[in-house]
């Protein structure tokens, strides 16, 4: 076991001195494998013995939308998800994060067994900062798209035992001036999507409240403004979805990247819009 | 049918040191300086895509000098150490000196073991939540680990320039005054380095020698001239400040939340130079006559650092065996 350069006197394995690629999943795959999401041996036969959804918690609704002119200095897009993670008809976590930087320019969310996603997540993460470290440059954000799908296909074996992760991608293209939005399969198929998208269980109510909120050149306050509706009324009809939580004060995390970089819209200003949003869903009777 | 002869223990040992010695001081120095907010790396290198300076890890940077191939490997071996590491813990158990007691053992082994010894010189330096905790570990070809404190000079005229960095150096110094301080000194490595194997060595031995190191640094300067003049027409293109396009720089800033690296170019580095005085300011002005005359100038002081290099005399001779050694090498044809 050469985990963490241990073993052999102290020394650095010969692995980490062999010429290879810039990618540290690459890496991993040759020099310690067993430390892959989605590499570990699984109990075959088993499936159908237990329900998977009761057996880790499922992170649910992520949202994204595009905005901004193309190639307009405040082009960008903002990607949004409630808190909540399930088990069964079970709250597992209501604070639970599912929206994170996956590297200065770039967003991801997840939906899907919470622990394998997160875990996928810190790797494509470290993915890119260490080909940045060691090339000396960004992938293109099409190329990080296509590595998160590799890692997503990699999980396939335990997607097909019902633990699978859907993420979805968004980021600014540096090259193009425009925030895209990227979504996945549980193969690891990799679409481009326009203008918006949404994944999870609430994806389905999510969907529509953006197909009426969204329209082209929205500036970044109103992009916030149309996730937040959105994940409400996801929240709305789906129990696994979270709403913004006024009592406790959890509220969605809600990101915007664009040619400044990856931002996380601060609480405050989070809870002045979900005050909004509820006040004029009030005034407008029950049916929100 | 050959015998081999018998080679002491010490022999063996003085001569492979010796031979890392030598390929370590052929290239440019890298000065690494600890000031209040953080640690700054600063070197010559024209280059900007081959770096000698770079990122490991979220507080930990690397310096290096020697053969481009050889540490770059060794860079890429530690950042590998480093996230495997963090990735297998936690970000925060990722620390300069494991990494410094990997590249060490790494070391050691190779100058014991392999046919050659790795031409290179490391500095490891990790960034704290005080200066007190700064750390900066300075790897030589052996394997051996010193825990320095405040400031490294490394490769080219490490001793000499680290003389002058000493005098200067106090803690708490801000980023402009130590970068105005590292460009000073490496300026006058530029300038006055090539002139001290002159004195050690003598004009003719030392002429190519100097004239290749700094025909590299003046580059676009136009020194033509400076390549077949020898010693004097090079110390004098060399002497002319260096330009913020030659410099590679780089910082480990405290106050930047996660990754603290960030390297420094164009209209930012330039602004920290300028700042207050003139560039040059901490390099004695007396050092460009200096560098003029290698003869004369080299008296006093400079002529005093050059006594401990004496064991370089007998690089000379071999110095045209190299031809391909305009500076320490980020290119990579040249490794080897």
């Amino acid at each position: 076991m050469h985990r963490a350069g241990e073993g052999t006197s102290g020394r650095l394995p010969d692995a980490f001195l062999r010429p290879g690629s810039a990618s540290f999943v690459d890496f991993l795959a040759d020099h310690a494998p067993e430390m892959l999401p989605g590499r570990r041996a699984t109990a075959h036969g088993t499936a159908g013995a237990v329900n998977p959804a009761e057996l880790a918690p499922h992170a649910t609704t992520i949202v994204a939308v595009t905005f901004g002119e193309p190639g307009a200095p405040a082009s960008g897009v903002v990607m949004a998800g409630d808190r909540r993670a399930t088990m069964g008809s079970m709250i597992a976590n209501r604070d639970m994060e599912k929206v994170f930087p996956a590297d200065e320019y770039s967003a991801v969310g997840i939906a899907g067994t919470a622990g394998i996603a997160v875990e996928v997540v810190r790797l494509f993460q470290l993915e890119l900062e260490h080909y940045e470290k060691i090339e000396g440059s960004l992938l293109s954000l099409d190329g990080k798209a296509n590595r998160l799908g590799t890692m997503i296909r990699g999980n396939l074996p335990l997607a097909m035992q019902g633990l699978a992760v859907v993420p979805l991608f968004a980021g600014y293209d540096l090259d193009r001036g425009n925030g895209r939005i990227f979504s996945y399969d549980v193969t690891g198929g990799r679409y481009e999507e326009r203008d918006h998208h949404s994944v999870g269980s609430g994806s389905i109510f999510a969907r529509g409240a953006l197909k009426k909120l969204w329209k082209p050149g929205l500036s970044a306050e109103d992009a916030v403004h149309v996730v937040v509706e959105a994940l409400f009324d996801a929240a709305d009809d789906d129990s696994a979805t979270g709403g913004p939580d006024t009592m406790r004060r959890i509220f969605p995390v809600v990101a915007t990247v664009t040619a400044d970089g990856y931002r996380r819209v601060p609480e405050d200003e989070l809870e002045q819009l979900v005050e909004q949003i509820v006040a004029q869903r009030r005034e407008r009777g029950s049916v929100a | 049918m050959t015998m081999p002869f018998y080679v002491s223990p010490e022999q063996l040992m003085k001569d492979r040191a010796d031979f890392a010695r030598k390929g370590i001081a052929r290239g440019r120095s890298v000065v690494v300086l600890a000031y209040d907010e953080g640690i700054a790396f600063a070197t010559v290198n024209s280059s900007r895509a081959l770096h000698k300076i770079s990122e490991i890890y979220d507080r930990i940077g690397f310096a290096a000098v020697g053969k481009y191939n050889e540490f770059e490997n060794l860079r890429v071996a530690g950042v590998r150490y480093a996230d495997l590491r963090g990735y297998s813990y936690d970000r925060s158990d990722v620390t300069a000196r494991g990494l410094a007691n990997a590249y060490a053992q790494t070391l050691g082994t190779v100058f014991i073991t392999e046919s050659k010894p790795l031409e290179v010189e490391l500095v490891v330096a990790e960034v704290g939540v005080t200066s007190a905790q700064d750390q900066i570990y300075r790897l030589t070809y052996d394997g051996t680990v010193a825990d320095e404190h405040g400031f490294v000079v490394m490769g080219g005229q490490a001793e000499q320039l680290g003389r002058r960095v000493e005098e200067a150096w106090r803690p708490e110094m801000s980023l402009g005054e130590v970068l105005r301080l590292a460009v000073g000194v490496l300026g006058a490595g530029e300038g006055g380095g090539p002139a001290a194997p002159a004195g050690a060595a003598g004009a003719a031995g030392a002429g190519p020698s100097a004239g290749k190191g700094t025909t590299a640094a003046a580059g676009k300067a136009g020194a033509a001239g400076a390549t077949g003049a020898g010693g004097a027409g090079a110390g004098a293109a060399g002497a002319a400040p260096l330009e913020v396009s030659q410099l590679e720089v780089a910082v480990l800033e405290r106050s930047r939340p996660r990754r603290s690296f960030r390297r420094l170019t164009g209209q930012v580095l330039a602004g920290l130079l300028a700042d207050g005085d003139a560039p040059s300011a901490d390099a004695p002005s007396a050092d460009a006559p200096t560098a003029g005359e290698p003869a004369a100038g080299a008296s006093g002081k400079p002529k005093g650092t050059d006594k401990p290099k004496a064991s370089a005399k007998p690089i000379a001779p071999e110095e045209p065996e190299t031809p391909e050694e305009p500076d320490d090498g980020p290119d990579p044809q040249q490794g080897d």
